[in-house]
């Protein structure tokens, strides 16, 4: 569909909600025609900053809308966006939203890479929108919501299972006891600190679960993300015993680490550079190790 | 209609909090929140947290450092009971998990920072606020609190009553994004605002998209006042193409500013003689730009932040996310080259006018964090200071929402406090179109609570119903000008005329609104209708900047004015509010309160 042309004329007739009390008919009439100039002036300038630019990059964006005439069998649509030096996946999303389509719909928020909202499978791979340089890309930039979890809308999936999963491992800290005196901290090390850091850098983006070919066949494998919070607690020498040994159960239970076969996909998409699969393998060898102790 | 005691608006740091305190006094508390908890702009917070923990170190110490930096504007009991708290609020956090930086002996980091007088910043590498943020998370979900997420709260459920602190707060409406179904949610005893700032009211900023601070100009709408809005706080390390932020970190641990002739320009200017880089932020932002404008930036725009001389082990260990974030948003290796900055739009020290328990002058009502404005920061907030903000009084407002004893507090709120009426000539109307506007309270001066719930829950149904159904402009276009205008206009130099063209702007963007609509016709993750609600907050809330702006005529903390060069004590020392008034905004001033419980804080020429 050509995106760039289908606006101008849809406000061609207006009967806007009366404002009760204000202008008067003439005067509302007067302004929202001057406002329909205004955008139509605004579509030109798009035009010709599509024109002018360098060089325009064709987005090929999956659609899909359960509830809307013409989505709700999903399609691709092509925008044409203005490509600047260092325009990221998450700024062309937004330049066709804002310019050309304003039912475009994905979940976004802090552009830093850290909110983890923007998680997207970009030329075949999950990648984070806004950490995505378009330079990097051939084009045409092929943009789909992540694999194996449901489309609610556009490229919007339900990240339900994800957050069950998260919370299914007792991501919480849980110490046996703490220091009592006044302003004290509990201690440690900072090798310990250290061995915990990458893990800590989880964002809850959701790529490494929708990357994983056993998370897709099992939907009650808890996945890279939440073991890797479990780890994240396992090797904090801060944390309680009880604790410890109550997550390693459910870690180590059927659909758990064991699931994992160490094909390091996770790895590989993770944005945080975290090593997954090698959490995943420590944790194996702590089960190990914990059920010796059990002999 | 939904019911809880405790409604907390919002999901970052101060949410987040907040729900755990009134969750701990036995309150049935949940969070409405448009972004899931661990989405929230507190995650990118990256310095850290001060709080005055070292023996040498003392809460007096920081009450003065934070007392100075705010240019004698942030009221004493806000600054003594924070100061005081943080130490407490940064220990929980440790007992909670929060993985800090360690000392050798197992100890938490701490580190010097802009404005501080003692290295009292402690951190987690960076990305202090990530941790943070998950930390707290994970309490939550410990606790079981249960999270509406990605609910966006539309509106207040206010009684009408014409005198503002007879008004009483029944909860909220909110709109459930992923089916668009509007709902009531009635609070037995408290809402608590903590919805993060405004930056979406600038084009360059450090804050996220979703900050568009709806917490403000709900309270606003709903009669609590806008406090000091005027002062917005320019971070001086952004990166140029996105806003991205360079933690002040950088310069803390040793980073040095350069111009296009590679001086120093801290000294070699004398903009800080003392402190160089790590002079209040205020004060580095106005030095950039003074280079940028006299010719010495480079390209024209920025400067030069240099960490290199730190050495590789020394950033690994300490600023690794800088690298990240230099190299994946403006392509520079830090370990290389030095980083491009300028100063951007960052954080909000004015708010939603409260008490030291997070009180509004509308009973039930709550602010907490960025959004509320206690007033602690004043003209300027110290880095390190926004994170134990939101512990402090993110704690206080929850566990006085929640019932909880507390002590009487000594800010004032409401039109009590007024001690003189203000006004401003930019001959712009200001407020809503035709001078009123309906949608503030509930209707007919209802005071059973549920009736106020269920009457705003009809009037945002029919708002959002014309936006799916009318045919109109797109949002974007109206937030682009009011963006275009605030950083043209309403930037760290401010002069009067150029104020008053973004307040004629600003009008205008407030007439074209009237014709907007969502051309997406879908009830299912309706991101049009929420951002084109977004904007008419942002509307709103850069009226009440520029306001401000325009009327303090003097030069104190984040504020310039190219007239007026000088902190003016004899009469300026007072806060701006800005009342919405049913439509017909009142600017009005109260006392800045700086008797602390043993000493008062006597102004002084503010040098770094």
């Amino acid at each position: 569909m050509s995106t760039l042309e289908q606006e101008a004329e849809t406000e061609a007739e207006t009967d806007a909600e009366a404002e009760t009390d204000g202008p008067s008919p003439q005067d509302r009439r007067m302004a929202e025609k001057e406002a329909r100039a205004q955008a139509r002036e605004r579509e030109r300038q798009t035009l010709e900053e599509v024109r002018d630019a360098d060089e325009a990059v064709t987005l090929k964006v999956f659609r899909y809308d359960p509830e809307v005439e013409g989505k709700e069998e999903p399609r691709f649509d092509d925008f044409a966006v203005p490509f600047h030096k260092g325009m990221t996946v998450l700024d062309a999303l937004i330049y066709a939203r804002d310019h050309y389509d304003s039912s475009l719909t994905f979940r976004h928020s802090c552009r830093q890479a850290v909110c983890g909202s923007d998680a997207l499978f970009v030329n075949g791979q999950q990648r984070l929108g806004c950490k995505t340089q378009i330079a990097d890309l051939e084009d045409p930039v092929r943009i789909e919501p992540l694999p194996h979890q449901d489309v609610v809308k556009d490229l919007v999936v339900d990240m339900e299972h994800f957050y069950e999963q998260m919370h299914a491992v007792e991501p919480y800290f849980d110490p046996d006891d703490l220091p009592t005196g006044e302003y004290e901290e509990q201690r440690q090390s900072p090798e310990n600190r250290e061995h915990i850091k990458m893990s800590t850098r989880c964002i809850w983006c959701g790529a490494c679960m929708s990357s994983c070919n056993i998370a897709a066949g099992d939907n009650e494998y808890l996945g890279p993300a939440a073991i890797n919070k479990a780890y994240r607690f396992a090797m904090d020498e801060r944390e309680g015993e009880a604790r410890k040994e109550d997550r390693m159960r459910i870690v180590e239970q059927e659909h758990g680490v064991w699931r994992c076969q160490t094909q390091f996909s996770c790895t590989e998409v993770c944005p945080k550079d975290i090593p997954l699969t090698e959490h995943i393998q420590e944790l194996k060898r702590e089960a190990v190790k914990s059920n010796l102790k059990f002999w | 209609m939904h019911e809880h005691d405790v409604l907390v608006v919002g999901a970052g740091g101060a949410g987040l909090r907040a729900a755990i305190a009134a969750h701990e006094e036995g309150a049935d508390v949940a969070m409405v929140t448009k972004l899931h908890p661990v989405r929230s702009h507190t995650g990118a917070a990256e310095g850290g947290i001060n709080a005055a923990l070292h023996p040498e170190d003392s809460w007096e110490l920081h009450a003065y450092d934070t007392i100075k930096g705010s240019d004698y504007l942030g009221d004493a009991p806000a600054v003594e009971t924070f100061a005081q708290d943080a130490r407490d609020e940064v220990i929980q956090l440790e007992h909670w998990g929060m993985p800090f930086s360690r000392e050798e002996d197992g100890t938490v980091s701490q580190r010097p920072f802009g404005g501080l007088s003692h290295p009292r910043t402690t951190y987690a590498g960076a990305e202090t606020g990530h941790h943070l943020l998950h930390t707290m998370y994970e309490q939550v979900v410990k606790r079981g609190i249960q999270v509406y997420e990605e609910w966006q709260v539309l509106n207040l459920a206010v009684t009408d009553h014409d005198d503002v602190e007879e008004r009483e707060c029944h909860g909220v409406v909110a709109y459930d994004i992923a089916s668009g179904q509007v709902e009531g949610f009635h609070a037995n005893d408290g809402v608590i605002l903590a919805t993060g700032g405004p930056g979406q009211v600038f084009d360059h900023t450090t804050n996220a998209v979703a900050n568009s601070g709806d917490g403000y100009a709900m309270a606003y709408r709903a009669g609590v006042p806008l406090e000091d809005m005027e002062f917005v706080q320019f971070h001086p390390t952004t990166l140029p193409s996105t806003g991205v932020l360079i933690s002040e970190g950088v310069r803390g641990e040793g980073g040095i500013l350069y111009n296009d002739d590679e001086e120093r320009l801290m000294f070699e200017y004398g903009y800080a003689n003392n402190d160089g880089e790590l002079a209040s932020r205020d004060v580095v932002s106005r030095a950039e730009l003074t280079e940028v404008n006299e010719g010495r930036g480079i390209e024209d725009e920025y400067v030069h932040l240099d960490m290199r001389h730190l050495g590789e082990e020394r950033i690994l260990d300490r600023l690794e996310n800088i690298l990240h974030l230099a190299e994946d948003f403006e392509g520079v290796d830090g370990l290389e080259e030095p980083m491009p900055v300028k100063p951007g739009q960052h954080y909000q020290m004015g708010g939603v006018e409260c008490d030291e328990n997070g009180l509004t002058c509308i009973d039930g009502l709550y602010a907490a964090g960025e959004t509320a404005c206690v007033s602690l920061h004043g003209a300027n907030r110290l880095g390190g200071n926004a994170l134990p903000e939101l512990l402090v009084y993110g704690a206080r407002a929850g566990r006085h929402a929640a019932g909880a004893d507390m002590k009487e507090p000594e800010i004032q709120t409401g039109p009590g406090a007024k001690i003189e009426d203000g006004s401003i000539d930019a001959g712009v109307e200001i407020g809503a179109l035709g001078g009123t506007d309906e949608t503030v309270a509930a209707d007919g001066a209802a005071v059973d609570a549920e009736t106020v719930v269920d009457a705003a829950v009809q009037r945002e149904q029919e708002r959002v119903d014309r936006l799916l159904e009318a045919d109109g402009i797109n949002h974007a276009l109206v937030r682009d000008d009011i963006q275009e205008t605030m950083t043209e206009n309403v930037n760290v130099f401010r002069r009067e005329d150029n104020l008053i063209e973004a307040l004629e702007d600003i009008r205008a963007a407030r007439e074209r609104y009237q014709h907007v609509a969502a051309s997406d016709p879908s009830r299912t993750y309706n991101t049009d209708v929420l951002h084109t609600m977004e904007t008419r907050n942002i509307i709103d809330i850069a009226e009440a900047i520029t306001v401000g702006a325009l009327a303090r005529e003097e030069f104190r903390g984040a504020h310039w004015r190219e007239q007026h060069q000088y902190r003016d004590d004899e009469n300026w020392l007072k806060h701006t509010l800005l009342a919405w008034n049913g439509g017909n905004p009142q600017l009005y001033y109260k006392d800045v309160i700086l008797e602390g419980e043993d000493k008062v804080y006597e102004p002084k020429e503010r040098s770094y």
